[in-house]
């Protein structure tokens, strides 16, 4: 159990390292958030993990409704903020493979 | 255990440094609400570390009440951003 919870902490935090690392080096804001939600959901349910497994049945189920929480929420920032990107041009046309929203919206139909 | 415990709170920590330089560097205010949040949710992590740690269960509120937080400020501060930039 210990071993289990040990590695559940470690694997979090050096996937939220690498979260970090990406929101910092990554060119434009698309691509941070996509690095972003590294942290936001994996990080965070691993070290949810590993201290739900040194806590007795009633503390891991709070811990479960705080990751549920996350999971539920961290989509809709990355959704509002992605939304927000684009409409006001903060992303980098050159690094872009595909637009699908393009057409969409030079069809009026928005 | 002691040593996996100062581990991950100095990758933790070490995500946080990296994160809080994207929020001063910005460019843009998304990039700056993106950063908070991840970093919010660092705050959120360190804090289960600590819970694990002592196995202290009064902490767990804490962790649910700055989660929630940390969403409605985002969510807030990206619809704000969001009106903003049309009206220009």
């Amino acid at each position: 159990m210990s071993v289990l919870s040990a590695a559940a902490l470690l694997s979090g935090a050096a996937s939220c390292l690498l979260g970090a690392l990406g929101l910092l080096r990554f060119p434009d804001l698309p691509t941070r958030l996509q690095a972003a939600t590294k942290p936001q959901t994996l990080g965070l349910l691993l070290i949810l993990l590993g201290t739900a497994l040194r806590l007795e049945p009633a503390g891991a189920a709070s811990l479960a409704l705080v990751a549920l929480f996350q999971v539920i929420t961290a989509p809709v920032i990355s959704q509002l903020l992605g939304r927000a990107a684009y409409r006001s041009g903060a992303l980098r046309r050159d690094v872009l493979v595909t637009d699908d929203l393009a057409d969409r919206l030079s069809n009026g139909t928005q | 255990m002691t040593v996996v415990f100062t581990i991950t709170l100095v990758l933790l920590c070490t995500a946080g440094v990296l994160t809080f330089a994207r929020v001063l560097l910005g460019p843009s205010t998304l990039d700056r609400i993106a950063a908070v949040d991840v970093f919010v949710i660092l705050i959120v992590a360190a804090t289960a570390v600590y819970v694990a740690v002592y196995r202290d269960r009064s902490n767990i509120a804490l962790l649910a009440a700055v989660a929630l937080l940390g969403f409605v400020g985002s969510a807030a501060a990206a619809r704000l951003v969001e009106r903003r930039e049309r009206h220009r």
